[in-house]
């Protein structure tokens, strides 16, 4: 760069400023790029979207003959009739009491993350470590974790083992979403409960939580969703050989429906592999019918909130 | 660093000084150099904008109605006015930044070098590379400075001598001097007030035609502000500037013509409006409306 470049550039325009105003310069070539792009993304939406319409199209139609309302609400009779109440029922008992041990933890784990560890904490950043490294663990090494843990001490497969193993699958997805939302809320809004002399634990829970209520509704969904579909902690933590059971003692062997798809699939049985698709599509509603309960509660939360 | 630097360097700021001594000594109305003549159109300016009949809706309620305006070439006009009165809606209706907001919708016409802003042969990447602008916050991208000023250039295909470009854009902006030896260092190092020259030489950096600045200094200190009006002065030399600002000082600083807009509370509901536009020293001095007056006068807004 030399004082000799003084002139140049700004002396001339690089278009005529009274030319209509139609494309100038490679603007051209850079719109049709953009299109491109556009189009790409489009289309790569479209598919994600066909998956899913594909994935729910196939299980629905392998599975519409065994679905009926009695399908839903009776317990089963014999290997391949009656219903499926009590694996509904027990996913649901089963994910609550991991939810329950998770959701909390993860929850507070996120908030030491973001509102009490310092910005050079290190053991915050060990734990971020960790968080990481526990969500890519696979499930079955989670399951004979605990099947170390709490089943071989009992002797006894159970629905507790199963619920502590699902637990640990959700607790990374909670803290990490958490962490991530409550990031985001405004450190403006910190400051501004700090100038009022309040403590930090009352503003986190009066102004921080709240603001990031959605992002962690949202978090505690995936984390949820990803559970009841979990099958390899429950196929050595909980029992396989529960599936007939209508007793829903946490510390005996509960049914499950990922368990009872996983039996009724390997069945030599046409009408029990009808049953297993019949299942996978429930399991799939179960989890739709929860987002969409929690979408709503969400909306309803945020109306309130903008007034 | 030569001779010469050093030089230019301590005239630059004994002239902030100077600058600086002056705001706090600044009379309310300071004198204003080489006034247009009273309401006619400056002769030797040619049109840029022609706005006629301006409304601007945001979905069912009206911020903007009916402003008719003509902003010339190489001039300076400034855009006054209350909070919420629609200035920042009027300026950003000149380079289509309004497009992306849900519900805008436009009214009247904007002619641009007499072509429509808005009609359907105008392309909106294309108004804005012509019309740049900045904005209220200083918003430079997380690169470094250097990357900054040629990153808008480089996507354009003004690769030639980049350099060059770089370093004039700086120049133009008052920067060079403060930047010359950390263009590699992140923008976001920069003061505020250089963050805001850093993004006043980006935008000059693809020679615009016009340059809009939607309050540029209202988030920066006094000497800062001093800073960037200087360069108005310089800039509109090759710019035609348009600059939105709720302080009337610096309007009556670094415009030549000045358009006040306020509130009209006379119908069902608050709209802004076009009240007065002439040179400025007409609306700082002899204003025809008595709501000019009593804004210019402090007594409201």
């Amino acid at each position: 760069m030399s004082a000799t470049s003084q002139t140049g550039f700004f002396d001339t325009m690089p278009f005529d400023p009274t030319a209509s105003l139609t494309p100038t310069g490679n603007l051209r070539r850079r719109s049709a790029v953009s299109r491109a792009v556009q189009i790409a993304a489009t289309a790569a939406a479209l598919f994600a979207v066909a998956v899913l319409v594909i994935v729910c199209y196939g299980v629905a139609s392998r599975g519409a003959s065994a679905l009926s309302f009695s399908f839903v609400i009776d317990n089963p009779s014999g290997l391949a009739s009656g219903g499926i109440f009590n694996a509904l029922a027990g996913t649901v008992e089963i994910v609550a009491f991991g939810a329950l041990i998770a959701l909390p933890l993860g929850i507070l784990t996120g908030l030491y993350l973001t509102e009490f560890a310092g910005p050079r904490s290190n053991t915050a950043g060990v734990l971020k470590l960790a968080l990481d490294m526990m969500a890519g663990l696979p499930t079955i090494v989670v399951g004979l974790f605990v099947y170390g843990l709490i089943v071989i001490p009992q002797h006894r497969q159970s629905g507790f083992a199963g619920a502590v193993a699902l637990s640990i699958v959700m607790l990374p997805i909670m803290a990490r979403t958490s962490q991530e939302v409550l990031l985001l809320v405004p450190n403006s809004l910190r400051e501004a409960a700090d100038a009022l002399g309040v403590s930090r634990w009352r503003t986190v829970l009066s102004v921080i939580l709240p603001a990031a209520t959605a992002g962690i509704v949202t978090g505690a969904i995936l984390a949820t969703a990803r559970a009841a579909g979990e099958t390899a902690p429950l196929l050595i933590c909980d029992s396989l050989y529960a599936n007939d059971s209508t007793s829903f003692n946490l510390f005996h062997g509960v049914p499950s429906m990922s368990m009872f798809i996983y039996q009724s699939y390997d069945l030599p049985l046409q009408e029990a592999v009808t049953r297993a698709w019949g299942a996978a599509f429930v399991l799939m509603m179960l989890i739709l019918i929860a987002n969409i309960g929690a979408r709503l509660l969400l909306a309803r939360s945020r109306a309130k909130m903008a007034t | 660093m030569t001779e010469w630097d050093r030089t230019a360097s301590q005239i630059r700021r004994a002239e902030e000084a100077r600058r600086r001594i002056r705001i706090r000594t600044e009379p309310v109305l300071p004198v204003i150099t080489a006034p247009p003549a009273n309401g006619a159109a400056p002769q030797d300016h040619a049109v840029v904008f022609d706005i006629r009949n301006m409304t601007v809706f945001y979905g069912a309620s009206r911020a903007l109605a009916g402003a008719s305006l003509k902003i010339y070439r190489n001039q300076v006009t400034a855009v006054i006015g209350p909070s919420g009165c629609g200035k920042s809606t009027f300026i950003r209706s000149l380079n289509r930044m309004n497009d992306a907001i849900p519900g805008f919708r436009i009214e009247g016409q904007v002619l641009y070098h007499g072509h429509d802003l808005y009609g359907s042969s105008a392309n909106r990447v294309e108004v804005r590379r012509r019309i740049g602008m900045v904005f209220q916050k200083p918003n430079p991208f997380p690169k470094s400075i250097y990357d900054n000023i040629a990153w808008a250039a480089r996507n354009l295909g003004m690769k030639d001598k980049l350099d060059d470009r770089v370093e004039q854009a700086l120049r133009q902006a008052a920067l060079w001097d403060e930047v010359k030896d950390r263009l590699k260092d992140s923008a976001l190092g920069l003061s505020g007030g250089q963050q805001q020259r850093l993004c006043i030489a980006r935008a000059i950096a693809i020679q615009p035609d016009v340059l809009l600045l939607d309050e540029p200094a209202s988030a920066l200190d006094p000497v800062a502000t001093a800073s960037i009006e200087d360069l108005m002065h310089n800039l509109k030399h090759r710019f035609t500037i348009v600059i939105v600002t709720h302080n009337m000082q610096q309007a009556a600083r670094v415009a030549d013509r000045t358009a006040f807009f306020s509130l009209d509370t006379t119908g069902p509901t608050r709209v802004g409006t076009l009240i007065e536009y002439a040179d400025t020293e007409t609306i700082f001095r002899s204003a025809a409306d008595p709501r000019t007056r009593d804004y210019v006068a402090g007594k409201f807004g």
